[in-house]
């Protein structure tokens, strides 16, 4: 019988009453008296020194209340990398500054070289064509191939770093000779080169910034679309404007999707709160889609060659990468990470590998910053994996699922190290394997495709079984790796003195479902509704500092932070309930919303404690401090690690190439589930954007840095009617071992584990129909490039 | 979005007084025009509405044919045209989405001509007739290249006349992000001949096949063309597909319309 409330039931999502009514409060729907709005303008060109920008002209405009360029925020700190890497040779990693307005170069299409503020939208818009057109930029050659970009000495993005190399790191360097020893010994060597293809991450809601100062406190304020506010806080504030943190207060309201798009510190950020203070005025920008796509940070971007040595039989032996990562114009926060320790890290997947060593070179290139998106280097290390797996297989005339079988770890391995440097706590990697088998009716492929032939169509099965490490992250380990800030979250619970709860957490939902489930945890635990518990996020002066929702943390990390903070609650609660019921505090035990005396009938409510703490009149104020809410920092003591198998079933039309994903199955573990609706949802939504990878989206830039597909007029998101109805699963549930919730996390699988099925499944059904000479199709598989493939 | 003044006449001649204007611009449903605006890439100083004419609206059976009001949205023509030309009415429901399909007009896509258009095939694969203010133009006359027509200055469309033909069909293969018509392929089956006409394959906008209307003709079925191959010369190539590839499209989507017409 499912449970209609508390851990494990499928409460309906509370949040989706105002998202669905339009009544959630996003940053543009916050509207201040005496607002002006900024402007920013934008370089048309990919790479150009900036030889003069007259802003008279502009300045001079109607409406135009100031003009702001590069020169202006020359003085004030770069925007950080959030990572430090070094590379192969021990020598840190190249560091360009990143600053609030490009000045002296700019860098790709799209970097912004200045910002005009003004009464109205329309004469900011006015204003920036005139500064646009009084601008001279010499223009440079366009780096935009991640080959040339490192072959090239003498053309560079920045001036200072002569071979456009960021790094060149080795995971891990101490094993190379070994993995090379063993590639060497391999009796079969499998090679591949693929392309990770650059995705826009397309947040339904685009980014916003509204700056606000108070001269007469020297407070500010931003408003912004962020993933994590209190991490944006301490970017702009203490690295970038120099400003104390506790002067500033940064509130992320509802934010609609982030996909890690929003966990970065931009600079429209900065620029909203120098010109706030310099007009005395609130100051506000909302990007139009086209910035979205020339500005946000985009994801993906890897060029891999994956080499991978077995036996004749399919046993894995060896796994070498080389890997050109795009990190774009700038260093992002986290850009250094996502293709270093999210994606290394994950390289030996579920599988028992003896020697795996990957090399990832990061190049600068004059195109958009590339950072981490939903998966982040995960989703890369998975696909190239997943896909070498499968040529494995076609080489060797090998069963895919077999090979997935006699190479998974075995629930008696845990915990396991791998050679990349992880400890795998728990998984029953077969069991998710066998439940995707049986509900994605393999036994019943071969009808199904001679159904298709009938049609004309050719039909494929791909598979994937892939892990990621999620629940960001341990401190004390990525301090190890080079991170510069601490991976830990907070939760604050107060007991009001009528019995209901405020719980602050540091974890941001900007689609998750947080107030939902965060509720259902706490009722649970306390034994109360789940409609007494109200959730609060996203705003630095109500809350703890956490650090924000990505990496599927929130649940793993801030949810047990909450977890803890509820047993200090109980605690607490023990304490004043041994008073009242004039009991030993080891004697009280508290269930179902009671505190009792063991062995009597003696017992207070939940609601009976909390009264008395705010009116402590028969109460132990002598020993303890009336009041009952608790605040817990949780650090986690690893990674989570989801795992999952998928197995994806296409129809391909040979004769324009257009795929047809028809059957998705998402067998996963996610450790035990706290709202299985919700998870569900967060599979769906994950899946699609895995199909809308494999068959859909595309970056693509010309020759000369000129973004090619720069609206939803080239650039192909995934629509409804190209996913099917998908069957999800995660039965097979083997609960993480070190959190308190035994939870794995569950938004980015989705992300990770799809992309190679589907490809996988293409080129199975081109084999099927006799396209043998097809072994590999970069994604996006679109209709055309299937059909170059089958008529190569 | 530049400033501009707005003005809705209830006639044609009022209307082509108000387009007389200097900087004056017709705008039907807007579908391209206020797209391109808002990028502020087209600042014309009036628009004059074509949507508040009575006479421009509606679908009717008449002389010659199904007659279309040029100001008709797609929706209407997929609702009223069903009973009389299926396959027209269907590529009117195929066209963009709801939103589009409420505010496009059958004669605002013409008279752009945008060479992905549905619109085009249905106009030049039926010999259908472009009504102006000023005359009567034969679809063979009328489409002159990408976003080029017979239209002078000062000339706007009124209605558009379909013949019916016994069978007909369209059938469009989606551009991925846009769902323009890569390549789409109008067949109409006349008692007196076959017509092919093409959308989104080519650089000169909407084509006749002439050598696929001649073997079906002959003979309407899809085997008819199994010998024709399609010349990639001419055709578009881009990001979502290379000449040869369109031209492989026009191929197969004209054999699919063949199997498909009703």
């Amino acid at each position: 019988m499912p449970k209609d409330t508390g851990i494990g039931a499928s409460s309906k999502r509370r949040e989706d009453v105002r998202f669905l009514t339009g009544k959630g409060l996003y940053t543009d729907d916050v509207s201040l008296h005496a607002q002006a709005h900024a402007v920013m303008v934008r370089s048309t060109v990919a790479h150009g020194r900036i030889v003069r920008i007259d802003t008279s002209a502009a300045a001079a405009m109607p409406g135009v209340l100031a003009v702001f360029t590069g020169e202006d925020f020359a003085a004030v700190g770069g925007n950080p990398a959030g990572w430090l890497i070094n590379s192969r040779d021990g020598t840190p990693m190249r560091e360009p500054k990143r600053p609030v307005l490009a000045h002296g170069k700019v860098r790709h299409v799209g970097d912004a070289y200045a910002a005009v503020i003004a009464e109205t939208y329309q004469q900011a818009k006015d204003a920036a064509e005139q500064l646009a057109a009084d601008t001279e930029i010499e223009e440079l050659p366009a780096i935009v191939d991640m080959k040339a970009a490192v072959a090239d000495a003498g053309n560079r993005v920045h001036d200072e770093i002569p071979d456009n190399l960021c790094f060149d790191w080795g995971w891990i360097e101490d094993n190379r000779a070994a993995v090379d020893a063993a590639m060497k010994a391999a009796p079969h060597v499998v090679t591949l080169e693929l392309v990770n293809n650059r995705l826009v991450p397309n947040a339904m809601e685009p980014r916003a910034s509204i700056g606000e100062y108070n001269p007469g406190t020297g407070d500010y304020k931003l408003t912004t679309t962020s993933q994590n506010p209190h991490l944006t806080r301490l970017l702009v504030a203490a690295f970038v404007m120099g400003i104390p943190e506790n002067k500033l207060t940064v509130v992320a309201p509802d934010v609609g999707g982030g996909f890690g798009s929003k966990i970065y510190h931009y600079g429209e950020e900065a620029l909203v709160l120098a010109a706030a203070k310099k007009l005395g005025r609130p100051v506000r920008w909302t990007a139009e889609r086209t910035e979205s796509f020339l500005s946000d940070a985009h994801g993906r971007d890897h060029v891999t060659k994956i080499e991978l040595g077995c036996t004749k039989e399919g046993e894995i032996l060896a796994i070498r990468t080389e890997t050109l990562a795009n990190v774009g114009a700038y260093l992002s926060n986290f850009s250094t990470a996502t293709p270093t320790f999210l994606h290394g890290t994950l390289m030996a997947g579920p599988y028992k590998v003896p020697h795996v060593y990957v090399n990832v070179k990061a190049v600068f290139t004059n195109t958009a910053p590339v950072d981490a998106y939903r998966g982040a280097g995960r989703p890369e290390a998975t696909y190239s994996l997943e896909r070498v797996i499968d040529k494995m297989c076609r080489e060797l005339n090998l069963d895919p699922f077999e090979v997935r079988r006699k190479n998974l770890l075995t629930p008696d391995q845990f915990p396991y190290t791998t050679p990349v440097g992880l400890v795998y706590d728990t998984g029953n990697y077969q069991a998710t394997l066998d439940k995707a088998i049986e509900l994605g009716n393999v036994a019943g492929f071969e009808k199904r495709a001679a159904e298709s032939k009938a049609r004309g169509k050719l039909r494929g099965m791909g598979l994937s079984t892939w892990i990621e490490a999620c629940g960001i992250a341990p401190s004390h380990l990525v301090g190890v790796l080079g991170s510069r800030v601490g991976l830990y979250d907070a939760a604050t619970v107060r007991v009001n003195a009528t019995g209901n709860i405020s719980v602050m957490t540091g974890a941001h939902s900007h689609g998750q479902g947080h107030e939902t489930v965060f509720a259902q945890i706490v009722a649970e635990r306390l034994g109360i509704p789940e409609s007494s518990v109200e959730i609060v996020h996203g705003d630095t002066s109500k809350i703890p500092f956490g650090m924000g929702s990505y990496g599927s943390r929130s649940l793993a990390v801030c949810g047990s932070a909450m977890n803890k903070a509820v047993d200090k609650i109980i605690a607490k609660g023990k304490k004043i309930a041994a008073h009242m019921l004039e009991a030993a505090e080891e004697d009280i035990s508290f269930a179902d919303g009671k505190f009792s005396v063991a062995g009597t009938d003696k017992a207070k409510t939940f609601g009976e404690i909390a009264f008395s703490a705010y009116v402590p009149h028969n109460y132990p104020l002598e020993t303890l401090e009336p009041g009952l809410e608790e605040t817990a920092f949780y650090d986690p003591g690893n990674f989570t690690y989801p795992a999952g198998a998928y197995i994806c079933e296409v129809e391909v039309d040979p004769d324009t190439g257009k795929v047809d994903v028809v059957a998705f199955t998402a067998a996963d573990d996610f450790g035990n589930v706290m709202n299985p609706m919700i998870v569900e949802g967060q599979v769906h939504g994950g899946v699609g954007q895995g199909i809308g990878q494999a068959l859909c989206e595309n970056t693509s830039y010309d020759e000369n840095g000129q973004l090619l597909t720069g609206s939803f007029m080239d650039y192909a998101m995934p629509r409804a009617d190209d996913v099917p109805f998908y069957t999800v699963d995660h039965s097979c549930s083997t609960p993480c071992t070190h959190n308190p919730l035994g939870v794995k996390g569950c938004g980015e699988a989705g992300a990770i584990g799809t992309p190679p099925a589907v490809v996988n499944a293409v080129i199975d059904a081109l084999h099927r129909g006799g396209m043998t000479h097809v072994t590999h199709i970069d994604m996006p598989v679109s209709p055309h490039r299937v059909w170059q493939a089958i008529n190569g | 979005m530049h400033n501009f003044d707005f003005t809705k006449p209830s006639t044609i001649a009022e209307a082509v007084k108000a387009l007389s204007a200097e900087g004056a611009q017709a705008l039907s449903g807007g579908q391209t025009l206020i797209p391109t605006m808002k990028q502020r890439l087209a600042a014309p100083v009036t628009l004059v509405s074509l949507t508040g004419i009575a006479e421009m609206q509606g679908v009717c059976m008449g002389e010659g044919g199904l007659h279309i009001g040029a100001a008709t949205p797609h929706a209407v023509v997929a609702r009223d045209a069903a009973a009389h030309y299926p396959a027209l009415a269907a590529l009117a429901g195929g066209i963009g989405d709801p939103a589009v399909r409420n505010r496009g007009t059958i004669g605002g896509s013409i008279a752009n001509n945008d060479p992905a258009a549905c619109y085009p095939s249905a106009v030049l694969g039926s010999g259908a007739t472009v009504v102006t203010n000023r005359r009567k133009i034969a679809a063979d006359d009328y489409f002159q290249g990408m976003f080029t027509t017979a239209l002078e200055e000062g000339e706007i469309v009124t209605s558009v006349v379909f013949p019916i033909p016994e069978k007909a069909a369209y059938v469009k293969f989606n551009q991925p992000a846009s769902r323009f018509a890569l390549t789409g392929v109008f067949v109409a089956k006349f008692k007196d001949g076959v017509r092919v006409a093409v959308t989104g394959a080519s650089n000169d906008g909407v084509f006749r096949w002439a050598e696929a209307e001649a073997a079906l003709s002959a003979d309407f079925s899809a085997k008819a063309i199994a010998g024709l191959t399609v010349d990639a010369d001419g055709m578009i190539s881009d990001l979502h597909g290379t000449a040869a590839y369109r031209a492989n499209l026009v191929k197969v989507l004209t054999g699919r319309a063949v199997t498909a017409a009703r």
